[in-house]
């Protein structure tokens, strides 16, 4: 057995959550330059080259890439070896109180979703965790912005939808999107389980690197059928026309009832961020 | 079209502009979004005076990220204006003549916007760290309480701008999408 202290955790997500908000994740960077490099439209290519200057900036200033920096999503894998010497809900809260100040992070959750009042230091943390085997301890945190998760979308479809179903509800989702969350846009697809797993599943879907296409071919070629058709929308980049709508589609599926079939759409816009960490 | 503007914008520049023009930006701005909105909403209901001079005012709709040390502003791109639709009318009946932010606007916005010569300028989403270096100056003029949310008052140099929505209703998320369109079909 191994022990973790929370303050190490702490300081991990502290970390985590500075280097997510300043540096995006290598295949989002390589993405952008490869759509800025290959949009036909001048009007796109002018915008998207804009937005790769903007990720350079940001490392270069040290300033977040957007003034969202979200609502802090952490992942954790957690080895069913490891003892957390200390509380782990609060540990994490700590690193994520501690990442937003000191690396002057905006402050963006309410205490309440109606009375509506900061918690002045972007807790709770949203924790999403996993027991497996072994002794490590992996972090992942996702600082989620709303722009582009106020335009995410769940249906409870029938069987018989089937694929042409799911293609029609996550294409219309993008569509209906339209400009507001800051195209070209990364989209996680989450099909089966129930009315909660599919959510999950959706954002689940945005940890996956983009160059990754799903190991199951079928859902590989059904992510590349869905890039295709929400690339000729003709939306584009911020929604002033193009090509570039979205940079990919991520799909995560499980098993479902025999009775139903759950899609959930969880948009995510170009600057998509996660930074992990193993302890 | 690429225009120089300065706030206080006057109707006859603002009447020039088109869908799809660029505007440079510069002067004096105001940063407010949603809970800033609804408490101007309440004052006015309260027939109380909004806390800065509404008429012919430019507002930007950003939450910014804390100035480090040595800077004036953190990381400022816009947010969704869409939020702000439930609001706009009123504050455009009032005189306000630009709304700077980024995204879709209702039916009623639209129709608030030409009936005063108002502009709807698209800044760059998620460019935050480019916006932040065309902000010179920023201070909180009021509502400090709402943190990120509060109203600053700002003084912005050469803002890269779109003019998303010009005022007759002209739209470049419905124009610019369909152009792109309509370039294909040539193609074939």
């Amino acid at each position: 057995m191994r022990i973790i202290t929370a303050e190490q955790i702490s300081a991990a997500v502290a970390e985590l959550c500075i280097r997510a908000n300043r540096e995006l994740p290598e295949d989002i960077v390589s993405a952008m330059n490869r759509a800025a490099a290959d949009e036909p439209w001048p009007v796109a290519k002018n915008t998207l080259e804009v937005l790769c200057r903007n990720i350079a900036a940001a490392e270069e200033m040290e300033l977040p890439v957007c003034q969202d920096t979200g609502m802090a999503c952490v992942f954790v894998r957690l080895g069913q070896d490891v003892h957390i010497e200390g509380d782990f809900r609060a540990a994490v809260d700590e690193g994520v109180r501690r990442g937003y100040e000191l690396g002057y992070l905006r402050k963006s959750v309410v205490a309440d979703p109606l009375r509506r009042i900061n918690t002045g230091d972007n807790t709770p943390a949203v924790i999403t965790l996993e027991l497996v085997p072994g002794e490590k301890l992996e972090l992942t945190v996702l600082p989620k912005g709303f722009g582009s998760e106020n335009m995410s979308r769940l249906a409870m479809l029938k069987p018989a939808d089937g694929v042409e179903g799911v293609k029609r509800f996550v294409v219309d989702a993008v569509r209906k999107a339209a400009s507001n969350p800051c195209p070209p846009v990364v989209v996680g697809v989450g099909i089966g389980g129930t009315f909660d797993k599919a959510a999950a599943l959706a954002k689940h879907a945005l940890l996956r690197p983009i160059d990754c296409p799903n190991q199951d071919e079928f859902y590989a070629r059904l992510e590349e059928d869905m890039l295709r058709e929400i690339n000729s929308l003709g939306i584009g980049p911020q929604g002033f026309g193009g090509h570039t709508t979205a940079l990919g589609v991520n799909i995560e599926t499980m098993p479902t009832h025999v009775a139903g079939l759950p899609v959930a759409v969880n948009i995510s816009c170009h600057v998509t961020r996660r930074a992990s960490m193993e302890l | 079209m690429e225009y120089r503007l300065k706030t206080p914008v006057n109707r006859e520049e603002l009447n020039r502009l088109r869908a799809g023009d660029m505007v440079y930006l510069s002067g004096e701005v105001y940063t407010a979004r949603d809970a800033a909105h609804k408490r101007m909403t309440e004052c006015l209901d309260r027939g109380e005076l909004l806390p800065f001079e509404i008429r012919d005012s430019a507002i930007y709709y950003v939450g910014p990220t804390p100035e480090p040390p040595g800077r004036v502003i953190g990381s400022a791109g816009p947010t969704t204006s869409g939020r702000m639709d439930a609001y706009s009318p009123r504050l455009l009946d009032l005189g306000q003549k630009l709304m700077i932010g980024k995204g879709l606007r209702s039916r009623e916005v639209i129709d608030a916007m030409v009936r005063n010569g108002a502009v709807y300028l698209a800044a760059m989403g998620g460019a935050g760290a480019l916006m932040s270096a065309c902000i010179k100056s920023a201070r909180v003029i009021c509502w400090e309480d709402l943190g990120c949310e509060a109203v600053r008052l700002l003084e912005v140099e050469d803002m890269p701008l779109t003019v998303a929505i010009d005022s007759l209703g002209g739209n470049i998320y419905e124009s610019g999408p369909a152009a792109y369109l309509e370039s294909l079909k040539g193609g074939k």
